[in-house]
């Protein structure tokens, strides 16, 4: 395999947005290369949330480029791509991660329904074929089938957020943003889906923007890290030379400020 | 005779031109949801005053018109509205379907078929057929700008996990022309294949929610459903007691205490004009004859 | 297979008043195909410092690591993903996975990443495992909860559990009983024979005295004192 001959799924460049005066993120810039998981760290306000909206296609930049390489014409800038478009793949080839499963779930919808909902957005008609691809999703997520017709209200935390991670995956998306995806989780809980978005990253091929503030995630989740800080990108690269031998003053004090178990 | 003291038709002629435009452009984007200033009317939301508003737009002095609620002519609400406008508009009245040139209704389709003379006008309680699904109306607008319709289909799929097959027994959403996903208003999913190509032009007002849609002469409309649960028009497996009709969609009346039960049309015009006809049921009084 | 070229290394403590500390200076070696060589030196010598910026871990400052073609001090983050996927293993002292993954898979997944298919992969993973001595009762258990021996073994597993071209030993014998240490010393010498170039840290003398062909002692890259 020859990666340079690859194109990059996501190039961001210069993507600066600003509420009011105030900075939300300023000249951030990178590329993600196909199976590559990025990491975004940084304390509240540093801007992460504000980037992933941006790049999710939620918030709409001041200026910058995103460009995703899309399946049909090749890199197209997805600030610029018409709202029907950026929906379309918001609904295709990238996948949302919400912190709260509320946010991402239909609480009054069967689990059934929530994985089934992409298929049938992207037009599946067929009953029987989309429950079996629900069943064997809520199986790759580790919820037991039987609870296929259950509500996400009588769900744990943590089947939830996998659930939610099932709803966003059944329709083989090549790009998923994830907003603190173990947060609010018990430590059990988050080292068993740590494990399983693994899985999937790896056996889907899947690239990953991860925002959290938790580095023990990103050490295990995450190939690439980017420090942020006041809206900047202070410091980025390989993860676990970012953690082990951080050149910048903030990222400095962001790893030494985490205690040690 | 007119009541002097009310403009023809109750509402002033500016709104019933405002109500004429949303109409024509429902009329223009079939299934479409057109926002128009719904009138405060002198009868209580849930009584049909979006139903109303669009009668009065389209009566004319020549004008026969007819009132059914749940296929009756004699409920309080259909007896109501007639009264309401044999009084502000002067217009003749009729209960026979093949008559009016405007029919008003709630919850049905007349069995007669209708033709291109005639209008008919629903009463609609909630235009959005998304609503319960997506409860914000900035995303469901969003949703029928894109044609993002899998949601629809989740409501369905909802059903058969739930039941079995797809319970949705009135307000049985459709797809027009190709196009817009649209509340037919509380019909029976039995009334929904005489939504599809029908001569008449229907209009559906919501008086609370504010909005008009109509479906032109001719227009395809299609109920969704699953490849492997296809739609059917279900109604109760009897015929009329009263008429014989086999094919009439019937209402189920308990009749004594002991809760016998007795079958009937819901369309009291067609069940009453069969009779006439001679056509007999199970139960039809002995002296009818 | 692995060239050091005149490399630098020092630490920038922003945190303590902006002290900075010079670990190393035009340091330079060079490990050929089936050579093992053994860094040498005091305890702060900078061994694992220059071990560890060989894997990428610790950025270089100057000079050049070049392995298997790829310059590691200049090389972007995604080319040394690309070379730690396919050529260049590294044995390290600890053992950092996700809690509740079994062990053959924590050992199999250098595999698994490459794309082996899964099957072959555990195979592989239970070979070395079996040779290592770890009871096949503890396979499906998540190592973290091993003692230090076993997960000093786990984590020679995963080094070991393919054929990495070039492959970087951090104390691979410490904590280890002599049935162990023997076991590791032949994988060792297995992967010498086959054309790894290793470099490695053994405060085992004896281990050290069998398996490196050379040694070199760090501290002489140490920077004079200013």
């Amino acid at each position: 395999m020859n990666d340079d001959a690859q194109t990059p799924l996501l190039r961001v460049r210069n993507v600066t947005k600003t509420y009011g005066g105030r900075i939300g993120c300023a000249d951030v810039s990178f590329d993600l290369w196909p199976g590559e998981v990025l990491g975004v760290v940084g304390e509240s306000g540093s801007g992460k949330s504000t980037l992933l909206g941006v790049l999710a296609g939620q918030l709409v930049p001041d200026r910058g480029e995103v460009i995703f390489d899309t399946r049909a014409d090749g890199p197209r800038d997805t600030i610029t791509m018409s709202e029907p478009e950026r929906r379309m793949l918001a609904r295709t080839d990238w996948a949302f991660v919400h912190q709260n499963p509320r946010d991402g779930l239909r609480m009054n919808i069967s689990a059934g329904g929530n994985v089934g909902e992409r298929l049938m957005a992207v037009g599946a008609r067929h009953y029987g074929n989309i429950r079996s691809a629900a069943a064997d999703w809520l199986g790759r997520v580790e919820i037991d089938e039987l609870r296929i017709d259950d509500r996400p209200q009588a769900f744990s935390g943590g089947m939830q957020q996998r659930l939610q991670i099932a709803r966003n995956l059944v329709t083989g998306p090549r790009l998923v943003f994830m907003d603190e995806p173990t947060g609010g989780l018990d430590v059990s809980v988050q080292a068993r889906l740590l494990d399983l978005l693994r899985g999937l990253v790896r056996d889907m091929g899947l690239s990953a923007i991860v925002v959290t503030h938790d580095l023990a995630v990103v050490r295990l989740l995450a190939d690439r890290l980017m420090v942020m800080k006041s809206g900047r990108v202070v410091e980025a690269g390989l993860t676990d030379q970012v953690l082990d031998d951080p050149q910048h003053a903030y990222t400095q004090l962001l790893v030494s400020s985490v205690l040690q178990v | 005779m007119t009541d002097q003291a009310y403009n023809f038709t109750y509402l002033d002629e500016q709104t019933k031109r405002m109500i004429r435009r949303a109409i024509l452009k429902g009329i223009a984007i079939p299934g479409y949801q057109v926002p128009f200033a719904s009138r405060e009317m002198p009868m209580p939301y849930g009584w049909g005053t979006g139903g109303v508003q669009v009668s009065a737009a389209c009566l004319v002095p020549e004008d026969v018109f007819k009132v059914i609620d749940q296929g009756a002519d004699d409920t309080t609400n259909a007896v109501s509205i007639r009264k309401f406008f044999a009084r502000t508009a002067g217009v003749a009245t009729t209960e026979h379907t093949g008559e009016a040139t405007i029919i008003q209704t709630r919850h049905r389709i007349p069995e007669e078929p209708l033709t291109e003379d005639q209008i008919l006008v629903y009463q609609v309680p909630i235009p959005e057929p998304l609503r319960f699904l997506e409860p914000r109306e900035t995303e469901t607008r969003k949703m029928h700008a894109l044609e993002e319709y899998g949601l629809m289909h989740v409501k369905l799929y909802e059903d058969i996990a739930r039941h079995g097959h797809i319970a949705t027994a009135y307000a049985y959403p459709v797809k027009v022309e190709g196009r817009y996903v649209m509340d037919p208003s509380p019909i029976p999913k039995f009334d929904n294949p005489k939504l599809d190509g029908s001569p008449a032009i229907q209009l559906f007002g919501a008086g609370r929610e504010q909005r008009i849609y109509a479906i032109p002469p001719y227009t395809k409309v299609v109920s969704l459903d699953f490849e492997d649960h296809p739609f059917e028009a279900s109604k109760a497996d009897h015929p009329c007691d009263l008429c014989g009709a086999e094919n009439s969609y019937l209402d189920e009346v308990i009749i004594d205490d002991a809760g016998s039960r007795m079958f009937v049309c819901s369309d009291t015009d067609f069940c009453n004009s069969r009779q006439a006809l001679g056509h007999r049921g199970r139960l039809s009084p002995e002296d009818a004859a | 297979m692995i060239e050091i070229e005149n490399l630098s290394k020092s630490f920038m403590l922003h945190n303590q008043g902006g002290a900075v500390l010079e670990v190393l200076q035009g340091a330079s070696l060079t490990v050929a195909p089936g050579e093992c060589v053994a860094l040498t030196g005091n305890s702060g010598a900078g061994k694992s410092t220059l071990m560890r910026m060989i894997y990428g871990n610790y950025l270089a400052q100057a000079g050049h690591i070049r392995v298997g073609g790829v310059d590691v001090a200049s090389a972007e983050p995604r080319e040394i993903l690309t070379l730690r996927r396919e050529v260049l293993g590294y044995v390290s002292q600890f053992l950092r996975v996700v809690p509740r993954v079994p062990t053959r898979e924590v050992v199999a997944e250098p595999l698994l990443a490459l794309g082996r298919e899964k099957g072959e992969a555990l195979a592989r993973a239970e070979a070395l495992l079996t040779r290592l001595n770890i009871p096949e009762s503890l396979w499906s258990l998540s190592p973290t909860t091993f003692s230090g021996g076993e997960q000093q073994r786990v984590n020679i597993a995963r080094g070991f559990v393919r054929d990495w071209p070039a492959l970087l030993l951090d104390e691979p014998t410490a904590s280890l009983d002599p049935t162990n240490r023997e076991v590791v010393l032949s994988l060792i010498e297995e992967a010498k024979a086959r054309g790894a170039a290793i470099i490695g840290i053994f405060h085992d003398t004896e281990a050290r005295a069998r398996v490196a062909d050379r040694e070199i002692d760090v501290s002489v890259f140490a920077p004079a004192a200013a």
